[in-house]
């Protein structure tokens, strides 16, 4: 018997002898005779936990990470630190290990964390209403899309080149699916081209919006001048953006967002390859009732007591069914239980100070990097966040292979998505870059061509 | 669990602060001269603590949680199985959780082999000819599953079959999956055995549909006996059938959705696979095909070419339905999943559907002599009870009997679901429970229905009083939304 089952070889006899039955093959008779599994299946033999760790070690161990390289990389995932309280605090069982809060009673915990992390959105965002999260920031920017559809009535997407690729390939799928046209803006000085804009807004057939700022280059986006021209149209704008960027950034709810969407990983969570980690959406309360996905709210109980729960249920599947607002019934709820430890730990002061080293170290990066003589800024007229395109004098291939050999995890190449870009490197920096690793960088970047 | 606890807003005090960063080290950027209009005027009101401050907060938070490493959670539908600590040191080993997602291929082989290798056990496990990793969940997979089967209609000119069969006792996620990937729900009824009526389900097939979605063994917890004739049927009507893997923990090793005549599945590796369900989430919907799909399974997929993993997308596959999100799935996730198949093997998976259909048929003998159950004979890993004679015959709800549960020390089952029973139980006892805390759970059991019987629901209305809060009132909360904390300015 495996050792994650408590059941002993008498537990067994003794459980079915007071079924009455002969055997557990009994039990599944159910099963037709012609759908049953003759012989078992080829998988490779079972192992014990020092095997199964020697295994793991080996896989993990063929990976480079950003453990021991420096890491320029990001394009949708990013090396920030995270305090070693995130990881202790999630890691108990009770976060680990319960489900969806649904008896409140024994999930106050879950759903009071819940309630803190909607407020926290909220704050940062400048928003009225978040949800208690999504699958990752590009499924909600392509929920969004269809939310702004149903809201409006109109069944056109806009969004800019500039939105992340992967961004953009989820809003395609989700498009497709729900028999929605859409139309990618022109990039003009790496920023969605107004021109470009008010002409895919003059038929006045557009529902939404979708922006990204910092966009995929890192550059800022004009907001303020964008909600105008879109509301103008009977659209909604939907700006996708960082969570943690807005510790220092204008929130986008002041810039005449309609809905907010964007990743939560650079809050709190490793990069895991990619996942898991989260995406938000908030809104303002005339899209309330209109939210996707589970909603916490505060009560009371039958003493007065103050409670909470997840409300506004009367949107969702499992009660709504084929009329729900949309068919998630989950949250990335561990993920929003990190970002609202991180955020607790860092407070307004700390995620401003993150974002000002940020701003500092790509600053001086960049014009170290520019100083070499190898290297321009791809748009030199936009400010940027985080991230920022160069063009290099060399291939980015070369130029990574080099980075590569020296431990550095060089930055992404653009030219295969925008070949308009050639020999195009966007590079991150965050604030867990160090001086003496950018002069290591500009040192080897700069080197031997 | 004795208190209510005040948040963090509440908690702050200005000044306060629990990080450090590093003196910067580069001349300082005049963030405002940069960022001018785009620079924050306003701070966040984020709440200002120190670590320990955050360190008992959450940690009280947590204490205000039942979970599986607390107890029995028999909640139906939901394998709330026991989650090995293994699992979890394999997910935060440095080559994983700090690799980045789009580093050169040669530098995360062993990533990208774990990712195939699970796809392909997955795949031998259920019997489909290949895997996509990159739902975030089970509806996420249900959307992506559904999506295939609208594509591969496309693609053989179709496109008009818009029609989604659903049986009535199906879980509320998969019309609302249909509905999403812009198809219309048309509900299958469930004969008296609560399977699914084959010939409703013929009267349904016209050249309209595009398929049929069917949970297997279904929410009652029994196997559709039919199965073969139900895909048949739906075949031969030009439709496709999708298969919810929402109750794939009773089948492991004893049958295989792949032979049943299913198309396309998907699994919730947050169930079946063990890996933790995190309050809610992060989990992993896989979704698995049959060869006629593949050609239309999301981008990018891991393949193994002259022994080196590779990730192919989108321009090598025209086909596909594109992304359904970003980068591969929730890795960290499926590191568990892949732990938890290698630990097991063939022999211990199929002693998993093994024990937690024998610890559920167990469990339903004992509790039979309190309530009818929804099936008859032998039930699969989960059971129905039907509250609705405890109901009337003393007014005391399923909704209550779950309450005195909390303070019998344990989380409830599911609570009126399925539909189609009336003031449903749905109890899940799973493979990791030793048979004696399924006789205190019966007693206990017991112990409620005899008072119910001898007390009435007055008895009941209080309860539960063993947690931080009583029964909250939903009505008021969902009537005056208040979602988020009111500062007081």
């Amino acid at each position: 018997m495996s050792r994650y089952i408590p059941a002993t070889a008498e537990d067994r006899r003794r459980m079915l002898d007071y079924l009455g039955v002969g055997s557990i093959d009994d039990l599944f008779s159910g099963i037709p005779e012609k759908v049953r599994q003759k012989k078992p299946s080829d998988l490779p033999p079972a192992l014990t936990e020092p095997e199964m760790v020697r295994d793991l070690k080996k896989l993990s161990g063929s990976n480079r990470h950003t453990g021991e390289m420096v890491c320029f990389l990001g394009a949708g995932a990013y090396d920030h630190f995270i305090p070693a309280a995130v990881d202790s605090l999630i890691s108990r069982g009770e976060f680990t290990t319960s489900y969806t809060p649904y008896q409140p009673e024994v999930a106050q915990g879950t759903l009071q964390a819940i309630f803190q992390y909607q407020t926290m959105v909220c704050e940062l965002t400048g928003m009225e209403i978040s949800n208690a999260s999504m699958y990752d920031g590009a499924s909600a920017a392509a929920e969004a899309a269809v939310l702004a559809a149903t809201a409006t009535k109109k069944k056109k997407i806009l969004w800019g080149g500039t939105v992340n690729p992967q961004t953009r390939e989820t809003l395609e799928t989700y498009c497709w699916s729900r028999q929605l046209e859409h139309r990618e803006l022109k990039i003009s000085g790496g920023r969605i081209d107004e021109a470009d804009l008010r002409d895919a807004l003059a038929g006045g057939d557009a529902a939404a919006l979708v922006v990204q700022s910092p966009n995929f280059f890192g550059n800022i986006e004009n907001l303020k001048a964008m909600a105008d021209s879109v509301h103008g149209a009977g659209a909604l704008l939907v700006v996708s953006t960082d969570l943690l960027a807005l510790g220092l950034l204008e929130a986008p709810g002041r810039l005449g967002a309609d809905i907010v969407v964007g990743d939560g990983q650079s809050a709190g969570n490793p990069m895991s390859f990619g996942g898991p980690a989260f995406g938000f959406i908030a809104v303002n309360k005339p899209l309330m009732r209109r939210m996707p996905g589970r909603i916490c709210g505060q009560t009371v109980d039958r003493l007065g007591r103050r409670t909470f729960v997840l409300t506004l249920q009367a949107r969702e599947q499992h009660i709504r069914r084929e009329k729900a607002t949309s068919n998630i019934c989950s949250n990335q709820n561990l993920c929003i239980v990190a970002a609202s430890i991180y955020l607790s730990l860092m407070g307004p002061a700390g995620i401003r100070e993150v974002g000002e080293q940020i701003m500092s170290k790509t600053e001086y990066a960049v014009g170290q990097l520019e100083k070499t003589g190898k290297f321009k800024r791809a748009f030199p007229g936009a400010p940027s966040f985080r991230e920022v395109a160069l063009i290099a004098d060399e291939p980015v291939e070369k130029l990574n292979r080099r980075l590569l050999e020296a431990g550095i995890l060089g930055g992404y190449s653009l030219e295969h998505r925008y070949p308009e870009l050639k020999n195009g490197w966007l590079l991150a920096i965050t604030e867990n870059r160090t001086k003496e690793e950018i002069d290591r960088l500009v040192a080897v970047a700069g080197g031997e061509a | 669990m004795t208190r209510t606890m005040e948040t963090v807003f509440e908690a702050s005090r200005k000044g306060r602060k629990g990080y450090a960063l590093p003196k910067l080290d580069v001349p300082a950027a005049d963030c405002g001269a940069v960022l001018g209009d785009a620079c924050r005027k306003e701070a966040p009101r984020l709440p200002e603590m120190a670590e320990v401050d955050v360190v008992r907060h959450f940690t009280g938070l947590s204490k205000m949680n039942y979970s599986v490493d607390d107890g029995f959670y028999p909640l139906g539908s939901c394998t709330m199985k026991y989650n090995p600590k293994l699992n979890e040191a394999a997910a935060r080993m440095a080559g994983f959780a700090l690799a980045h997602p789009l580093q050169p291929e040669d530098t995360v082989q062993g990533a990208l082999k774990l990712l195939y290798d699970l796809g392909v056990m997955l795949g031998e496990v259920t019997g489909m000819d290949a895997f996509t990793l990159q739902p975030a969940a089970g509806a996420h997979g249900e959307q992506t599953g559904l999506m295939m089967i609208k594509a591969w209609h496309e693609s053989r000119g179709e496109g008009h079959r818009n029609k989604i069969l659903v049986p009535d006792s199906a879980h509320g996620t998969n019309p609302a999956s249909a509905t999403v990937t812009g198809f219309d729900t048309v509900e299958v009824a469930s004969d008296d055995e609560g399977m699914v009526d084959l010939d409703s389900l013929k009267s349904l097939l016209d050249d309209s549909v595009a398929g049929l979605m069917l949970t297997n063994p279904n929410t009652l917890g029994i196997f559709e006996k039919h199965v073969l004739e139900l895909t048949d049927a739906v075949h031969k009507a030009g439709g496709l059938v999708y298969y919810d893997g929402a109750n794939a923990n009773a089948i492991l090793g004893k049958t295989r959705p792949g032979d049943m005549g299913f198309d396309v599945l998907h699994l919730n590796l947050h169930k079946t696979f063990s890996t933790p369900h995190g309050g809610g989430g992060p989990g992993s919907g896989a979704v698995g095909v049959k060869a006629i799909l593949e050609p239309f399974l999301p981008a990018p997929i891991v393949t193994c070419r002259d022994g080196r993993y590779t990730l192919v997308g989108a321009e090598e596959r025209p086909k596909s339905i594109g992304r359904v999100r970003s980068f591969y799935g929730n890795f960290g996730v499926l590191v568990r999943a892949y732990t938890y198949l290698r630990t097991l093997g063939a022999e211990g998976l199929e002693e998993v559907a093994e024990m937690a259909v024998l610890n559920a048929n167990y469990l339903a003998k004992k509790l039979s002599g309190l309530y009818p159950l929804a099936h008859k004979g032998c039930c699969m890993h989960e059971f129905v009870l039907n509250g609705g004679p405890l109901k009337s015959e003393t007014g005391v709800s399923s909704m209550d009997v779950a309450k005195a549960l909390i303070d019998a020390g344990y989380h409830p089952p599911t609570v009126y679901f399925p539909l189609i029973v009336p003031e449903a139980l749905m109890v899940e006892p799973t493979e990791t429970e030793a048979m004696e805390t399924l006789d205190k759970f019966a007693a206990s059991m017991e112990a409620i229905v005899a008072r119910a019987r001898s007390e009435g629901p007055e008895a009941f209305h209080a309860m539960p009083e063993s947690t931080p809060i009583s029964r909250p009132d939903e009505t008021t909360a969902a009537r005056n939304p208040v979602l988020r904390w009111q500062f007081e300015d």
